[in-house]
């Protein structure tokens, strides 16, 4: 049973405290979604999530089960628990008011109502200002949904056709966290049509990892990050 | 490993109007107007500079590194790579380098993430972020750790494979390898040359850089 379950649609913004030991899933309502994510402690939000920290820790350019990411403080801040897809991005930033225009056209309020294309950065900076944060704080964000590949000569593109509908990802909280969502299109998207995706949220009850948990175990590296983090609640 | 592409620059050290040798463990937090360039030289080879970039006038705006990546859709840097800003607008440009090619996806080493990375005995070690956040707090300009983000480490390889691993390769570096920029904004630049011990981006021996700028 969920402790709260909505769906985002598509081009939509989200943002809320969720206590330690939360599990924040996020299932895909169909083909070629993309949610771009920040967190951070929200008692602290200068302790907040770090990709290159997190990246270095797990030796790896992506994002899947066992992973936990990381706070440029050496904490952990989410545990994946579970992960159909086996590859989320955490390379390519999040989309702007600028790209979104010259990739998909002018679709404004005015005419448009609330179909109006959102983009992740005006998104990130009104879910922010909410909680007094704002561009400052717009660190490096991770891709949930979307895979970025890069070739031998470090060359960059999107994997067309990533995520199927009912794709899912469980997100274990392991501190008090501000979780700031976008469900926006990649900015890797190609031109052409708006992508137009839910996504749902749900929220359910979790428990502490124990000394058998999976991604406690994942690296050695995420066990001293969870033993950092459990230092916060001495 | 694919093919560096090696650019030599024609400006003459004994034009430029500043230079400074930076030891290993040390920093600095330089103004740099636009049109002037910027080379660091890496003296004995094989030496990580941890680098950050700010909007002189605003520092709100800052060196982004997935925007810089994304937007020309190569995880490297090297001469040609624009260096962008979180608002997209270019810092930066790489005039010419003779490294072949730079990391912005390792980030700056850190007390805390050496203890994740390594061991927590860790803790009490010298780190580029503690270099990062004294040269802040002295610089007298607005900057704290709220400001401070994703970098870049000039002379450091850090390839990604195709299955999507993250790898620390011994350096593409040598002594005098050098990369110059020239700046689009009055930016300010912050530098640590690199203390870390830990792992080979120093190659266990970190060592002295030189910065020059010529207006």
């Amino acid at each position: 049973m969920s402790l709260l379950s909505e769906t985002l649609p598509a081009g939509a913004m989200w943002s809320m405290r969720i206590p330690r030991h939360r599990s924040l899933v996020l299932t895909t309502r169909g083909a070629g979604a993309n949610v771009s994510a920040l967190f951070f402690n929200a008692t602290q939000p200068l302790d907040r999530l770090n990709v290159p920290d997190t990246l270095k820790a797990l030796h790896t350019a992506k994002i899947h089960q066992g992973h936990i990411l990381m706070s440029d403080m050496g904490h952990a801040m989410v545990s994946v628990t579970e992960d159909s897809l086996g590859w989320h991005d955490p390379l390519a930033g999040h989309i702007d008011a600028e790209m979104v225009r010259e990739k998909f056209g002018e679709h404004g309020y005015q005419q448009y109502r609330n179909r109006f294309y959102r983009n992740a950065r005006d998104n990130f900076l009104i879910e922010l200002g909410k909680h007094g944060l704002g561009l400052r704080d717009i660190v490096a964000n991770v891709n949930f949904f979307s895979r970025v590949n890069v070739d031998a000569d470090g060359r960059m593109s999107l994997a067309e056709g990533h995520a199927p509908a009912h794709a899912s990802i469980s997100l274990r909280t392991e501190m008090d966290l501000l979780v700031v969502l976008a469900n926006c299109p990649h900015p890797l998207s190609p031109a052409g049509d708006y992508p137009s995706v839910p996504v749902q949220v749900e929220i359910f009850a979790s428990e502490a990892p124990t000394g058998e948990d999976f991604c406690r175990n994942f690296r050695p590296e995420c066990g001293r990050a969870l033993a950092l983090t459990e230092r916060l609640f001495l | 490993m694919s093919t560096l592409v090696y650019h030599e620059s024609c400006l003459n050290p004994a034009d430029a109007t500043y230079s400074e040798i930076i030891e290993a463990g040390g920093g600095c937090f330089k103004l740099v107007k636009k049109g002037q360039t910027l080379r660091f030289i890496d003296l004995e080879g094989n030496q990580a500079v941890d680098t950050f970039f700010f909007n002189a006038v605003d520092v709100a705006e800052r060196y982004s590194a997935q925007d810089t990546i994304r937007e020309q859709t190569s995880i490297y840097l090297t001469t040609g790579t624009r260096l962008l800003s979180n608002l997209r607008r270019t810092m930066l440009t790489i005039t010419a380098d003779t490294c072949g090619r730079h990391d912005t996806l390792g980030g700056a080493c850190a007390a805390e993430s050496n203890m994740v990375r390594y061991a927590l005995n860790t803790r009490f070690m010298h780190s580029c972020r503690d270099t990062f956040l004294l040269q802040m707090a002295l610089s007298g300009y607005p900057v704290t750790k709220r400001d401070l983000t994703h970098n870049i480490n000039f002379f450091m390889n850090v390839p990604v494979t195709q299955e999507g691993g993250l790898t620390f390769e011994d350096g593409v570096s040598e002594p005098g390898k050098y990369v110059e920029m020239q700046a689009e904004m009055d930016v300010l630049c912050l530098v640590s040359n690199c203390p870390q011990l830990n792992n080979p981006c120093n190659a266990y021996n970190p060592t002295p850089i030189q910065v020059i700028v010529w207006d």
